[in-house]
């Protein structure tokens, strides 16, 4: 069963891959691809908050290949020898939108950041800044347009990217700092309109991946990971969002 | 220690369970004395959150809660403000998820208490509403004090729906748990450490209490924190 006995198309061997909310849906795409250049694969992803799986692979959990949103917990893993250090690689950029549902009267495009101060805007979603990079970014977009102090108080965060932007999505909130991935998923597109923050606004987000020291198929996350930063795979990726 | 998410979750155990006292009591004496046929049914949705996963339970709440359904549409109208994200909607969002922890051991205890003593009160001319005053709930208020003990820290710990409905908010909606589970994300695990030793140091306190005080009925009575047949 292990990697390394299985030669030639044999029974499927398995990768595992804990990727960061934001790809959701890039990486069903990508994943579809691979399997078609691969059928001996078997690709299983797994989508939570980046420092979730962080301390998940701290302690041995069973991942192959770890896609952060940001470069930051990757390099720890690194440094604390629980990822590869030739592995490290960023695969994109992650952009931060301003996201409202279509029956919104929020008009995104002449109040750009101040549609944030728009009385209907009740409540904005943005990521947990504790730990979701894209909520540091979010915080740092607000703080960097001068408005911070007076959206404070209508901030809710969601526990990861994904779950920010189905607090928009669900009405709940009237508007949410997301990522452009999302908005820009097959299903969001009817659902809303979008409105993308100026990327000065905020540090880059920069997004890296490692392959993991106790990876069980050490050689099949390679291969992903070539491919991810293989021409196809770039423009998948940006076709998503990630530049 | 994150105080304020442990004085939030104090205030919503709280609310919880003096609002289950009422309404889960009420409805552990329909379901310990009707004779209904449908009674079953009744029975069924109130055990439902005990095997329903919360994230089922947030999903629908954020969904019907929200300004888009009417619920959430007619909640805004009359108080202007919305139920997700709000003391409020978390509180409604506990008493469902609680409600069988009140219900189940309150109704075993009714169950339990000796029919013929409450129909001897009865014929005695006692109205219905004294009899349960006065025969039923003490004797049974081992049972009623597991359950409010039980519910009290059932919501202490409750986290699914939390995360689904609350977004977070210090003060309102971010609670112990919530607090706990960032402590981890954010790998500050020395402060993730102390406050969910102080949970578990609690945890074992209300369980022990609650035990203890079905020991203390024991003596006369016998019957669990569920419904023992």
């Amino acid at each position: 069963m292990s990697a390394g006995s299985a030669p030639a198309a044999s029974a499927p061997r398995k990768l595992t891959v804990a990727a960061a909310a934001d790809l959701q849906f890039a990486l069903t795409d990508l994943g579809r691809e691979f399997h078609r250049a691969h059928p001996d694969v078997d690709l299983e992803t797994v989508f939570g908050s980046s420092g979730n799986f962080y301390a998940e692979i701290g302690n041995q959990a069973p991942f192959d290949l770890f896609l952060s949103a940001d470069s930051e917990y990757p390099r720890k893993l690194i440094e604390a020898k629980l990822a590869l250090a030739d592995s490290f690689f960023v695969y994109g950029a992650g952009r931060l939108v301003l996201w409202v549902g279509k029956n919104s009267p929020i008009d995104l495009g002449r109040l750009q950041m101040h549609a944030l101060e728009a009385p209907s805007a009740k409540h904005i979603a943005i990521a947990n800044p504790q730990h979701a990079p894209y909520g540091r970014a979010a915080e740092a977009a607000l703080r960097s347009s001068g408005i911070y102090d007076r959206v404070a108080p209508k901030l809710v965060l969601g526990e990861n990217i994904a779950q920010t932007f189905q607090f928009a999505q669900s009405g709940a909130a009237d508007i949410g700092i997301v990522a452009l991935a999302l908005a820009l998923a097959p299903a969001a597109r009817e659902q809303g309109r979008y409105w993308e923050v100026p990327p000065d606004a905020y540090p880059k987000l920069e997004q890296a991946g490692v392959i993991l020291a106790h990876a069980a198929n050490p050689a099949d996350a390679r291969e992903f990971r070539a491919f991810m930063m293989s021409a196809a795979g770039r423009k998948a990726l940006k076709s998503y969002g990630f530049y | 220690m994150d105080w304020q998410a442990i004085w939030l979750s104090l205030r919503l155990a709280s609310a919880t369970t003096a609002i289950l006292l009422v309404l889960g009591v009420a409805l552990a004496y329909w379901i310990a004395f009707s004779n209904r046929r449908w009674k079953f049914l009744v029975e069924a949705v109130v055990a439902m959150p005990l095997i329903l996963p919360p994230t089922v339970l947030g999903f629908y709440l954020l969904l019907a809660l929200g300004p888009r359904s009417p619920i959430g549409a007619f909640y805004a109208r009359i108080t202007g403000g919305m139920l997700p994200f709000s003391f409020g909607g978390l509180l409604i969002a506990s008493v469902l998820y609680s409600l069988p922890f009140t219900v189940q051991p309150v109704a075993a205890a009714f169950a339990a208490v000796d029919r013929k003593l409450i129909e001897a009160s009865w014929c005695l001319g006692v109205s219905r509403a004294a009899t349960f005053r006065r025969v039923i709930v003490p004797l049974a208020r081992a049972g009623i004090g597991a359950g409010a003990v039980l519910t009290f820290a059932h919501t202490m710990g409750e986290f699914g729906v939390v995360l689904m409905v609350g977004g977070n908010i210090a003060g309102v909606t971010r609670t112990v748990s919530i607090s706990i589970y960032d402590q981890v994300q954010a790998l500050d695990y020395d402060a993730a450490w102390r406050t969910s030793l102080a949970l578990l140091a609690f945890s074992f306190a209300a369980l022990a209490l609650t035990y203890a005080l079905q020991r203390g009925a024991a003596g006369k009575r016998r019957w669990g924190l569920w419904p023992a047949n």
